[in-house]
């Protein structure tokens, strides 16, 4: 464009070009920037729950799913420390859960697991929870497995803005939060949702699942067999046990640091 | 294999020169052990820089002070305790092999149920039980409430993915070890599956 005011925002040190209305997500994924992301879906309304997407604005942390872009925004993404947190977020995603890649039928092709290799990941770092929520196998082409949920609520949002339905909901607070379905008895079966619904096939993880589909993809061919989350991928992951904001508190405590005394 | 270098760090004694290695299946599936003799002829070459102290592929009954202690499986019962405290009292690095040690893996699919509920549906419901009790003897370790990942009974020095992990990763942290470098991974070698 010829406009010498051209709108743009520097992430990680490129210029890159935005529309008006358009937020530094929608900006780094028109322009092939990898920013990680669980619970945004362009066409969907962003939501801000995962917190992957979190980057620095101007020094400032902010989600970039949700946060417009502005002209002159200087942003960090790529770093080591927001990788790092990133990789807190997803443990704290897989400990609250009870993700068991080696039986779940979406292990290859889930975004969750996926951002776990793409961060390094190795292990929870943080006791397990264990929760024990209820698998709702009553409808006869899917089935929900609730100890997978990650409540992105991409499902909700596609069930209303896409399905013209209702089918999803998240209900309760706190850790007792949990999927539910919109229907007199609150099972799949006696909701709308259909096989041909949005809302059946969004999904990252494996918490809704199409029934009799499970393992057709040999291992090696599978989503993330031949694609990484991202094409800017570490290359090598240190086994090292790296340093946690929670140890750090624990530090800054026995030292009388932040929390005083 | 390239050659293994030892380092000072890895030498327990003079009468000892030999990097001292133990491995144990907790609440396993013995596949971490299966997926560690798959790096096959290299066990030679490992041999020549390593020694095992107790290990299920030998017969020593106790761990002795080892440099790496490999731990495959979860804590599922008192024992699984017992022999992971006795690893970490006298291992000077521990190593979470598999799923299981790492977050409970498959086995911990039973914590969606009581521990009362799966002892009677395997010994007093299930169809064709005979002489249907739950077995009592005091010489069988009483399993625990939860199956739990070994990290939280026990401070763990590095983690190894994988349902198992692929031969070459045991082959690539022994490597670094034994050769005094932070160990890593190839991208390619990481899963959880």
């Amino acid at each position: 464009m010829s406009d010498p005011m051209k709108k743009t925002i520097i992430i990680d040190g490129v210029e890159i070009p935005f529309e008006e209305g358009q937020t530094i997500m929608d900006a780094a994924l028109a322009a092939d920037i990898y920013i990680p992301h669980l619970c945004h879906k362009p066409g969907l309304s962003p939501h801000g729950s995962c917190k992957l997407c979190t980057v620095d604005v101007n020094g400032r942390a902010v989600s970039s799913c949700t946060m417009p872009a502005e002209a002159g925004q200087e942003i960090a993404n790529n770093t080591a420390s927001l990788n790092e947190a990133r990789k807190t977020i997803t443990q704290m995603l897989f400990i609250e859960g009870n993700h068991l890649c080696p039986s779940c039928e979406k292990t290859g092709d889930c975004t969750l697991q996926a951002i776990g290799y793409h961060l390094g990941m190795l292990d929870g770092h943080f006791p397990q929870f264990y929760p024990r929520r209820e698998v709702d196998a009553s409808h006869g082409s899917l089935v929900l497995d609730r100890d997978r949920c990650i409540m992105c609520e991409l499902c909700v949002r596609a069930s209303r803005e896409c399905d013209g339905k209702d089918v999803f909901a998240i209900s309760g607070r706190g850790t007792k939060r949990q999927l539910v379905v919109n229907s007199p008895t609150g099972r799949l079966v006696d909701s709308d949702i259909e096989l041909d619904d949005m809302a059946a096939h969004i999904c990252p993880v494996g918490a809704i699942l199409i029934k009799d589909h499970g393992y057709e993809v040999p291992i090696g061919r599978r989503t993330f067999d031949l694609h990484s989350v991202s094409e800017t991928d570490l290359d090598e992951v240190i086994l090292k046990k790296t340093k946690h904001h929670d140890q750090e508190h624990e530090t800054a405590e026995k030292e009388g640091g932040v929390y005083g005394v | 294999m390239k050659q293994l270098k030892k380092r000072e760090v890895f030498t327990v004694s003079e009468s000892s020169p030999k990097v001292r290695v133990a491995t144990t299946s907790l609440a396993g599936c013995f596949g971490c052990h299966m997926s560690f003799l798959d790096m096959d002829e290299r066990i030679v070459g490992l041999l020549e820089h390593v020694e095992f102290s107790r290990s299920p592929i030998n017969d020593i009954k106790h761990c002795e002070p080892c440099d790496i202690g490999l731990i495959e499986g979860a804590l599922c019962n008192a024992d699984n305790v017992h022999v992971l405290k006795e690893f970490r009292d006298n291992c000077k690095i521990i190593i979470a092999v598999g799923a299981c040690a790492i977050n409970g893996g498959v086995p911990a699919m039973r914590n969606h149920f009581t521990l009362k509920e799966c002892l009677e549906e395997a010994f007093l419901d299930e169809i064709g039980v005979d002489n249907p009790h739950i077995p009592n003897d005091v010489e069988i370790p009483l399993l625990l409430n939860k199956v739990h990942p070994i990290h939280e009974v026990v401070k763990v020095d590095y983690y190894l993915p994988g349902c198992p992990p692929p031969a070459d990763a045991f082959v690539k942290i022994l490597t670094d070890l034994l050769e005094g470098r932070e160990p890593s991974l190839p991208k390619e070698m990481l899963h959880y599956d």
